[in-house]
């Protein structure tokens, strides 16, 4: 008799090409997505040796971090390093036999948005991308983790990578979340409890009522997440939820294939008695909105709160972290996290710029107005979530609201396209990351839900949105 | 790739934990098409004076640590993005060796692929060295990756860890997408029955 496996192993063993004797693995890749920022040195590698790209079809390339999120898509790119990078990215596309999705192109967006939505995305696959947020395609119980520009190379020149196993770890999640609470705060609250390294070496697996409840968007935000507790990856099991959502989209099995696929998709869980090195578990219930106050994602808690004192940490290391993140941050020990004014709101990144989450933030932008004095922006995670949020109307109400409706992309999330926050300004934002100068130089970032983003927008402070529905 | 074998030199602590790979090397200096000549950039919000008004006591600025070609930092190094620019960076500046309390995976990994060897010491392992290249900085410490070692001025030794594929692949400096290359047998086999048993991972179309 078999041993029982988890989900990662079940997907692990079935792409392994060879185990060898020195304990590595050379593991099968099924999909490889590619962009502008950390793909053009491997392209450069293959051509310096002669090499060719092994199987162009299993390579999906989009440019999205540099891409501006105003003007005309159809104009060459008004910065030089950007315009350099994406139209080498198209050269390299072209010269290689690679499928490009120009930006001119409606199904253009953020790689981890237009992965899942054209279909390219499949359970049980293994998916890698120069991007450390490749976790996000877990959510339909992929093996999808992010790699360096050397292995994007090898990737391409070969279709495997050599690998270690990693550990597991379950996250088990249950109850019904809370009004006002989302799978953002869920995200949140689950970075909090592991800490910024305490996932590192292990792919997680997020099961449990709450999330066999999510949508397939709150099982993205959720596995886009995990790399901030440094998971290699993370992983829902796939199931009605996941199938329905993938029927009929451009690049998934059609016909019989779908009926196989299906079949084979649905042995994909973890079996009874599998071993789990570790198992973290979570009462969905008692969470509020979440709300972070440092510059690591892990640092933050409920809107409810306030601003921790170094003194309150548990050991020297972490007292020390806290009072560089609140030096960093202008903030002092104690205060309430609703009396921190913000400055700008970003709505949009991989974590947070699909449909559910727009229409999430616009059903609070239609209560009001932004604030005097703050800055607001709508990024779409696509063309095409831009256009069905436009015939939802999304667009309108935001507009009204004073928010600014922009084109899809990476944007103020890595804050390398020209959108960014002005050193020493605050802002409220759906991204995943608040490390210091990330959003832009001196920018201090608090990251928070799509609602509640938009509920700053217009409090021009942070406010727990339940006080809007 | 240039081997890794034996490394004596002078060490600099950047004593902090999780070091994310946006302050080793900001993301606004990431559009280029190269991998050399990105030293320059890092650490550059810690070192340039418009960025930080205390960079002159950034310790990679201090002069006593000029050459140094070891790195000694805290717990979680080069978590966040998988940019493989700050290990590129870290390499162009002069490190082949950085020793820390732990590593995020992704730059961990990327470390092997640039001949720069990243060394998990115990805390008390890693206070001990960053002390060291504080009192005394010119005090050579000695990195064996035969021995799997580390020594320096009565300190050590510290013996680390490293899978046995890596390592090897540092010592003699190889082309790892070389030697998969050669393994192409292998690899259209595994396609063959893959391929077989999920058909539709071929049909993107």
């Amino acid at each position: 008799m078999n041993l029982p496996r988890t989900l990662y192993e079940k997907i692990w063993d079935s792409h392994v090409v060879e185990e060898r004797p020195d304990g590595s693995t050379l593991l099968y890749i099924d999909r490889h997505l590619a962009y502008e920022i950390t793909s053009p040195q491997a392209f450069a590698a293959l051509r310096k040796s002669c090499r060719a790209v092994r199987r162009p079809e299993l390579t999906l390339a989009v440019a999205d971090h540099g891409v501006p999120t105003t003007g005309c898509r159809t104009q060459p790119l008004a910065d030089p390093g950007s315009r350099m990078q994406v139209e080498t990215l198209e050269a390299n596309c072209a010269e290689f036999g690679i499928t490009y999705i120009p930006i001119s192109d409606e199904r253009q967006g953020i790689v981890h948005v237009i992965g899942p939505e054209q279909g390219f995305t499949l359970p049980g696959a293994t998916i890698v991308c120069g991007d450390s947020h490749t976790s996000t395609h877990g959510a339909f119980g992929a093996l999808a983790f992010g790699i360096g520009t050397s292995e994007v190379e090898h990737v391409l020149a070969t279709q495997t990578l050599v690998q270690v196993r990693s550990k597991n770890l379950r996250v088990q999640i249950d109850g019904e979340l809370p009004r006002g609470v989302t799978p953002k705060d869920l995200a949140l609250a689950v970075m909090a409890r592991l800490g910024s390294h305490g996932a590192t070496g292990h792919v997680i697996e997020y099961c449990g009522s709450t999330v066999e409840a999510l949508s397939m968007e709150g099982r993205m935000t959720l596995c886009n997440m995990s790399i901030e507790a440094g998971a290699r990856a993370g992983l829902v099991a796939p199931d009605a939820t996941t199938f329905a959502w993938l029927k009929g989209r451009p690049m998934v099995p059609k016909g019989s294939d779908w009926d196989a696929a299906v079949r084979y998709w649905s042995t994909l869980r973890s079996d009874v008695g599998a071993h789990f090195d570790r198992t973290v578990n979570i009462n969905a219930y008692r969470l509020a909105p979440w709300v972070t106050w440092g510059t690591r994602p892990s640092q933050g808690g409920m809107v409810t709160g306030s601003v921790p004192r170094p003194e309150d940490a548990t050991n020297e290391a972490e007292a020390a972290a806290i009072a560089r993140a609140l030096s960093y941050m202008d903030l002092k020990p104690g205060t309430r996290l609703t009396d921190i004014r913000i400055d700008r709101v970003f709505i949009g990144s991989c974590t947070n710029s699909r449909l559910e989450d727009l229409r999430a933030a616009a059903a609070i932008a239609k209560k009001g107005r932004v604030a005097d004095g703050v800055r607001a922006i709508v990024v779409p995670g696509s063309g095409l979530v831009r256009r069905a949020a436009e015939e939802e109307g999304l667009d309108r109400i935001f507009q009204e609201a004073g928010f600014e409706w922009r084109l899809p992309g990476c944007s103020m999330c890595v804050a390398v396209n020209g959108d960014q926050v002005e050193p020493g300004k605050r802002c409220a934002s759906t991204s995943n990351r608040n490390f210091e100068g990330r959003q832009g130089p001196g920018a201090r970032t608090h990251l928070m839900s799509p609602a509640m983003a938009a509920a700053a927008a217009l409090a021009g402070r942070i406010v727990d949105v339940r006080d809007f529905l | 790739m240039e081997p890794f074998t034996i490394l004596k030199s002078r060490g600099v602590a950047v004593l902090l934990d999780d070091i994310d790979t946006d302050m080793l090397f900001p993301a606004q200096f990431c559009k280029t098409l190269d991998t050399t000549g990105l030293g320059q950039y890092l650490f550059a919000r810690e070192r340039y004076p418009e960025f930080n008004p205390d960079a002159a006591n950034f310790p990679l600025s201090r002069p006593e640590h000029a050459g140094a070609e070891i790195l000694v930092s805290g717990r979680n190094f080069g978590c966040g993005s998988s940019r493989e620019h700050a290990v590129w960076a870290l390499r162009d500046y002069g490190f082949r060796c950085v020793i820390a309390e732990s590593f995020s995976d992704i730059l961990y990994g990327n470390c092997f692929k640039n001949g720069l060897l990243p060394v998990v010491l115990p805390r008390a392992a890693v206070d001990a060295l960053a002390q060291l290249t504080r009192t005394n900085p010119a005090e050579t410490i000695t990195v064996d990756l035969f021995e799997q070692t580390i020594t320096a001025g009565g300190l050590g030794p510290f013996h680390f860890k490293i899978e046995p594929h890596r390592r090897h692949m540092l010592l003699e400096g190889l082309d790892e997408v070389g030697l998969t290359m050669a393994r192409a047998d292998a690899i259209d086999a595994f396609e063959k029955s893959h391929f077989r048993s999920q058909p539709w991972l071929l049909r993107t179309g």
